[in-house]
């Protein structure tokens, strides 16, 4: 049984790093970030099988992808917190001579990055090749994958789509963080999403949908997604979120989907976040 | 050393060389998958779809798709050999070769057919004449472009020794094969096929048949030339270049590609660093293809017998 204090506790760590990583850098994507925490704290400290340090091959473990790659600062958070590597380093995002680039990459080696994102509608792919990669080397962990919604606008989203149901790609959850924002607007405005839902089960997807900030309920359904594996269905959850969760100026709107707090901002939205694992120290240079 | 050496015989698509090869890699390697958009007979990669169905994925009409799974089995370690038409299996794709095998450093090998103008009827479309422009600007990525069915054979199983993305390109047409068995391929390694005093020659793909043509019916004019199969793009072989260049004096270059981005502008910058040379172009001067016989085709883009010929009488005058 999840302690589910510990990873709220956690979650809300994971907030703070994200507004202090953005912050530091003035620039970041510090909205869907936000909207993911729960879903990143509940993957890392909780769901996946995971082994002791970083094999890019993720043999006999679960690994994850992230296609919408801008949503990094969760992703490092995280990272650094479940330890692929030190959370000091967390201070160093999007600047010059880092390991954490401003969208994820591989090129400079970060433990836990498997593939570089940030040219969206690719990672479903990638995590598609993996799942099939994990079939032949007869490995039945599994493969985690999340999109955006606004990368349900890619083509490519589609063909992955086609080809997962086609080959049965059954060892596969992908996730779309569902916030209905995009860099333009809501997503009804920009290129509406209607029947998501219908779309991909129409598509040959077993289909769920939960809501996302909500550690409960999102463990209860990564659980039941789980269950669906090896069903001969690649599966999808569309997971209902709010953009900005737990910053309550920054909540439900696109306007923070690509913007760094300026410092007042910054100590309004700390003072909402607990501190429960430890502030990483800051460059000297940075001013908090 | 002499042409006769690189006698016909006999004439088969580049295509075959690759698919023939894929096969025994197959059986010999058993981290390496195929993965075919739709056409898996144009790729002949049908004999290794049928020993190894398992090790084999149609991706149908989405090629953005194939390259992202290609890079996730790559991460899982597995040597994916992806199919598809030049065309397909670059500008269509680029972003996706970029981001998810380029930039990823991925163990991806992109294999690419019916190249260039000889294509044929099937027209501009499908000519790309860019492919390997495109291929090389990405940062860590190898090109190679052999010049017949062995040649083809041997760089498929080559590149499976290296880790990380190659682009290897080839054609459509039935085309003289006259690379003998015991020619040892070697990648980014220039192939010396004729030594000779007035001139370099630096030919590639298909355009080394012609180049060889070429070499002999100028010798028999009195002009000595030198030739040299670049298989390798890149890495380009750039001592070879320079020793060749340092030689003769002059240089002229014959690809089935535009003539920017392709071997020739690869050379040239070589040699305007390190050696700058007189020096010809044998390539497609900025335009596109059309419908039409393969050979019709060269002759008439400017990647023919003549004008190889005529290119070294042009470059000896400006030696």
């Amino acid at each position: 049984m999840a302690d589910i204090q510990r990873l709220k506790d956690i979650a809300s760590q994971v907030r703070r790093d994200i507004i202090r990583q953005v912050h530091a850098a003035q620039s970041g994507h510090p909205g869907g970030s936000l909207g993911c925490t729960e879903l990143f704290t509940a993957l890392y400290f909780e769901v996946m099988d995971r082994k002791p340090g970083f094999h890019m091959d993720g043999r006999d473990e679960d690994v994850f992808f992230l296609s919408n790659g801008h949503i990094s600062p969760v992703w490092y958070s995280v990272l650094a917190r479940s330890g692929y590597f030190p959370v000091s380093e967390l201070s160093t995002f999007r600047k010059i001579n880092s390991r954490l680039q401003g969208h994820p990459a591989t090129h400079e080696g970060l433990p836990g990055i498997r593939v570089a994102s940030g040219s969206l509608g690719q990672g479903l792919s990638v995590g598609l090749g993996m799942a099939l990669g994990k079939k032949l080397n007869g490995d039945d962990h599994l493969v985690y994958c999340l999109c955006g919604d606004g990368e349900m606008q890619e083509g490519q989203i589609w063909e992955a789509a086609m080809f997962g149901a086609h080959h049965k790609v059954d060892n596969l959850i992908a996730l779309i963080d569902r916030n209905g924002q995009q860099i333009d607007g809501p997503t009804k405005e920009v290129i509406s999403l209607p029947n998501l839902k219908k779309r991909w089960e129409s598509f040959g997807w077993k289909t769920m949908e939960t809501q996302g900030n909500d550690m409960e309920q999102l463990l209860q359904a990564l659980a039941e997604a789980k269950n669906q594996t090896g069903n001969g269905q690649p599966i999808m959850i569309i997971m209902h979120t709010e953009m900005g969760y737990g910053v309550d100026f920054m909540e439900g709107t696109h306007k923070w989907h690509g913007v760094a707090p300026n410092d007042e901002q910054t100590e309004k939205a700390l003072a909402q976040l607990p501190e429960t694992l430890g502030d990483y120290p800051l460059k000297s240079n940075d001013a908090e | 050393m002499m042409l006769s050496k690189y006698e016909q015989t006999g004439k088969k698509a580049t295509r075959q060389g690759f698919g023939d090869a894929l096969l025994e890699l197959g059986q010999a390697n058993d981290k390496v998958v195929g993965l075919c958009a739709d056409l898996t007979g144009s790729l002949k990669m049908n004999a290794f779809q049928d020993e190894f169905p398992n090790r084999f994925f149609q991706a149908g009409i989405s090629e953005a798709n194939m390259m992202g799974v290609a890079s996730g089995l790559a991460t899982a370690g597995f040597i994916p050999y992806t199919g598809t038409f030049a065309n397909f299996s670059t500008g269509r794709v680029y972003d996706q070769i970029r981001q998810s095998i380029a930039y990823s450093h991925k163990n991806v090998k992109i294999c690419a057919s019916h190249a260039g103008l000889t294509l044929g009827e099937d027209g501009a479309t499908h000519q790309i004449l860019e492919d390997m422009g495109l291929m090389q600007m990405l940062p860590g990525m190898t090109v190679i472009n052999p010049c017949d069915y062995n040649q083809t054979k041997w760089a498929t199983k080559a590149i499976a020794e290296i880790d990380g993305p190659v682009y290897l390109r080839f054609g459509r047409p039935g085309w003289p094969v006259f690379m003998p068995e015991d020619v040892p391929f070697e990648i980014g390694k220039a192939h010396l096929m004729k030594e000779g005093t007035d001139v370099s020659i630096f030919a590639t793909g298909h355009l080394v048949w012609i180049a060889m043509q070429a070499v002999n019916a100028l010798e028999e004019e009195g002009i000595s030339c030198e030739l040299i199969n670049l298989h390798t793009i890149k890495p380009l072989d750039e001592e070879a270049v320079l020793a060749s260049a340092s030689k003769t004096g002059c240089v002229v270059t014959a690809e089935e590609h535009q003539r920017l981005g392709g071997l020739g502008s690869s050379i040239a910058e070589t040699l305007a660093m390190h050696h700058p040379t007189p020096m010809n172009f044998v390539a497609v001067d900025d335009s596109f293809g059309e419908s039409g016989k393969p050979m019709d085709l060269l002759e008439k883009y400017g990647l023919g017998q003549k004008n190889v010929e005529q290119a070294v009488k042009d470059i000896l005058r400006r030696k």
